[in-house]
């Protein structure tokens, strides 16, 4: 029993044993407290199925050698435009999902083939590059959705009568439309099968991707890329495939994250959403050269497990609300020990 | 600025001047020179009020600006690091208001304070920028959300708790956390106030732009000396200063701490302008917009003169000035300004990086 422990902790790695304890302690104290422990565990389930996707894009960036992916929202911006066409178009349920889901996908193909085409060029130095491109696209976007010429009321300002809203609500059919879908409940614990369910297709998909002829491409070409060229592998396009792939993915992310929130946050809301999504996948036990579909899970469920369940604990036992300070200190520190080891240059 | 090579009759035309080369070299700064007068002949303001803005806005960034050129004289790039500088002349802006430090001597006193943990916090930086060689700039930048986190931590959670302070300037109502503005009630305008000419309506704060003019004497002379030296050779290649004997870690630690310091005394003459300290966002976007006035100055990662700081904070500036009311006079709307200059800053950066890597990639 003992060495059986000892073994899943030595699999999980230091970092991840100490947070899995971490969190059994909180969960202890929350118990203790009287606090809703079934409650606070679906709430983690469900924020993970949110984020699962966002933390999932991840994956084919470090894949390809293009580390991780800070330009992740440019797929936002494109899973956002499918939103607000959805609403405009008043749609509602799965309609309104599977429209902004094909739209965010297709406007992401060709988001991603540029964005590629961009780390392409500016080998070695894709994070840095990526970063402040996302940052550009959220802040030229903004212009757009001032002026974007869309007219459905519930997502315009009242007064002017033009540019949309910074945030706006999803209406009552499309809101959390997959999260509704397969409710169930064990032992207390509410768990959407559907959300959750949703999430490990697209892992699946991308781990079945891993294992197509591309996918192996990809992967050789980010590992070694002098190798891949040895076997004659493209790795400007095994590049660009992983980048592609990371893109499309924000997109369907966003989309899922949105209708489970029930809220689209425009204008600069996206411009810092890949700093969550990157410590995630790091604290899976990712690094900026490798990274798997499982970290990315285990990051999801950890990280935010974390966030869900500290915030009521340490309320209990400080005053004040320190999520958010906590956040940024994981999830930068995290980011800041991935970066200052291994090799220098990325 | 570079100017054409003379031409071989030994007279100049402007087509000399305005040659190939020479524009392509200073295309950024040529380019937003067009986009401010386009946007001051858009914005319909007058030139009194335009001219004075610009005055007072380039005496309280000037000096931000200028604490970045170091650094990237030492191969280090743009150093997002400085806004450790800025939270440490915070601190110290906060310490003056809560001893009721007046004028001149608080100002001084909060340099003064800030000064220790400037170094600190540079020393902090250097460590994990000689850790991630190669890639100090995301580092760099990540490090300064970090750090926000830890200064959100202090100030706003160990401020009335840890350090028991209870003056109810500074304090929450409920006895913790530092206010989410604290007004310098007692040293505001103390730089600017110092010494002031007043020309055809036009205030100029001669103090404050001596500071930033000393600011520039001073790293041009520091280039003069062995350090200075060590540290352009050490930004060329740190392979070939290493082998000349040149301690590179060392040298790059003083870059930052030396960028950090100023940074903070920056951030210091920058507030004490504006007269309120946004505790929690007043120092977030410093290396932002910093970083991007030097570059529409015309600097690059691995270049960077005093002269295009002072050119590339008076040319972003007024864009920052015009740029909502050009938005409200051309769009109907001045959000779009406010947008766009938004939008700006991170492009200018995103495009700079974009060429800076281009250029390595293609070297190799």
């Amino acid at each position: 029993m003992l060495g059986e422990a000892t073994a899943f902790f030595k699999n999980l790695g230091a970092a991840r044993a100490i947070i899995v304890l971490f969190l059994l302690f909180l969960l202890v104290v929350a118990y203790v407290q009287g606090l809703p422990v079934t409650t606070l565990i679906s709430n983690s389930l469900t924020r993970t199925g949110m984020n699962g996707i966002l933390v999932l894009a991840m994956v084919p960036s470090i894949q390809a050698g293009l580390g991780l992916n800070f330009g992740l929202p440019v797929g936002i911006i494109c899973g956002l435009m499918g939103l607000v066409l959805a609403m405009e178009w008043e749609l509602g349920g799965f309609t309104a999902l599977s429209v902004s889901l094909a739209i965010g996908c297709v406007l992401a193909l060709g988001a991603g083939y540029l964005y590629g085409y961009m780390l392409n060029h500016v080998k070695g130095q894709e994070m840095m590059v990526g970063t402040y491109a996302g940052f550009s696209v959220v802040a030229g976007m903004c212009m757009f959705w001032v002026m974007a010429p869309l007219h459905n009321p519930k997502l315009i300002w009242v007064v002017g009568g033009s540019g949309l809203r910074v945030t706006t609500a999803l209406n009552e059919a499309f809101s959390r439309v997959l999260d509704r879908f397969i409710m169930v409940k064990v032992m207390g614990v509410e768990v959407s099968v559907s959300l959750l369910g949703f999430f490990a297709l697209a892992c699946a998909a991308v781990a079945l991707f891993g294992r197509t002829p591309r996918g192996v491409a990809m992967r050789v070409a980010g590992d070694n890329p002098a190798f891949a060229t040895a076997c004659g592998i493209n790795v400007d396009a095994a590049r660009m495939m992983g980048a592609i792939l990371s893109t499309v993915l924000g997109a369907v992310g966003i989309v899922v994250y949105a209708q489970s929130f029930g809220f689209v946050q425009l204008y600069l809301a996206p411009l810092m959403m890949a700093f969550p999504a990157v410590a995630a996948v790091l604290i899976g036990g990712a690094n900026t050269r490798r990274a798997t579909v499982v970290h990315a899970v285990i990051g999801a469920l950890l990280f935010q497990t974390l966030l869900t369940i500290a915030l009521p604990v340490t309320q209990t036992v400080i005053q004040g609300d320190m999520s958010e300070v906590a956040r940024m200190v994981i999830s930068n520190g995290m980011i800041l020990y991935a970066l200052t080891r291994g090799r220098g240059e990325s | 600025m570079s100017v054409a090579t003379k031409p071989a009759r030994g007279r100049w035309t402007p087509a000399d001047v305005l040659n190939r080369e020479a524009l392509s070299r200073n295309a950024v700064p040529v380019m937003f020179v067009c986009l401010c007068t386009a946007g001051v002949l858009c914005s319909g303001r007058s030139m009194a009020f335009l001219t004075q803005e610009a005055v007072i806005r380039l005496a309280r960034n000037s000096f931000l600006v200028l604490s970045l050129i170091i650094p990237v004289t030492a191969g280090l790039g743009l150093n997002f690091v400085i806004v450790l500088g800025a939270m440490a002349g915070q601190a110290g802006l906060f310490a003056v208001t809560h001893y009721k430090i007046p004028g001149m001597p608080g100002f001084l006193a909060a340099i003064l304070i800030a000064l220790p943990l400037s170094v600190g916090l540079g020393l902090l930086a250097a460590y994990v920028l000689n850790r991630a060689r190669g890639r100090e700039m995301i580092a760099g930048m990540i490090l300064g959300y970090f750090m926000n986190g830890i200064y959100q931590f202090v100030f706003l959670f160990m401020f009335g708790t840890v350090f028991p302070v209870r003056n109810p300037d500074l304090v929450l109502p409920q006895g913790m956390g530092l206010r989410n503005t604290v007004e310098l009630k007692y040293m505001k305008y103390a730089l600017d106030n110092l010494l002031t000419l007043n020309l055809g309506g036009i205030a100029i704060p001669l103090a404050t732009l001596a500071a930033s003019a000393a600011a520039c004497v001073a790293i041009r002379a520091l280039y003069r000396t062995k350090l200075g030296q060590d540290l352009r050779a050490v930004g060329q290649s740190m392979h070939i200063a290493e082998v000349s004997g040149i301690d590179v870690d060392r040298t790059r630690t003083t870059a930052i701490v030396l960028s950090t310091v100023l940074a903070a005394i920056g951030q210091i003459i920058f507030l004490q302008n504006i007269g309120t300290v946004n505790t929690y966002n007043s120092h977030e976007q410093v290396g932002t917009f910093a970083i991007a006035a030097l570059l529409v100055g015309g600097a690059t990662v691995v270049k960077a003169t005093v002269g295009q700081a002072i050119l590339g904070t008076i040319l972003f500036h007024i864009l920052f000035i015009v740029s909502p009311h050009a938005g409200q006079r051309l769009m109907g709307n001045p959000q779009v300004g406010e947008y766009f200059r938004v939008f700006v800053a991170y492009g200018i950066i995103g495009v700079a990086l974009f060429l800076h890597a281009l250029e390595r990639a293609r070297r190799r």
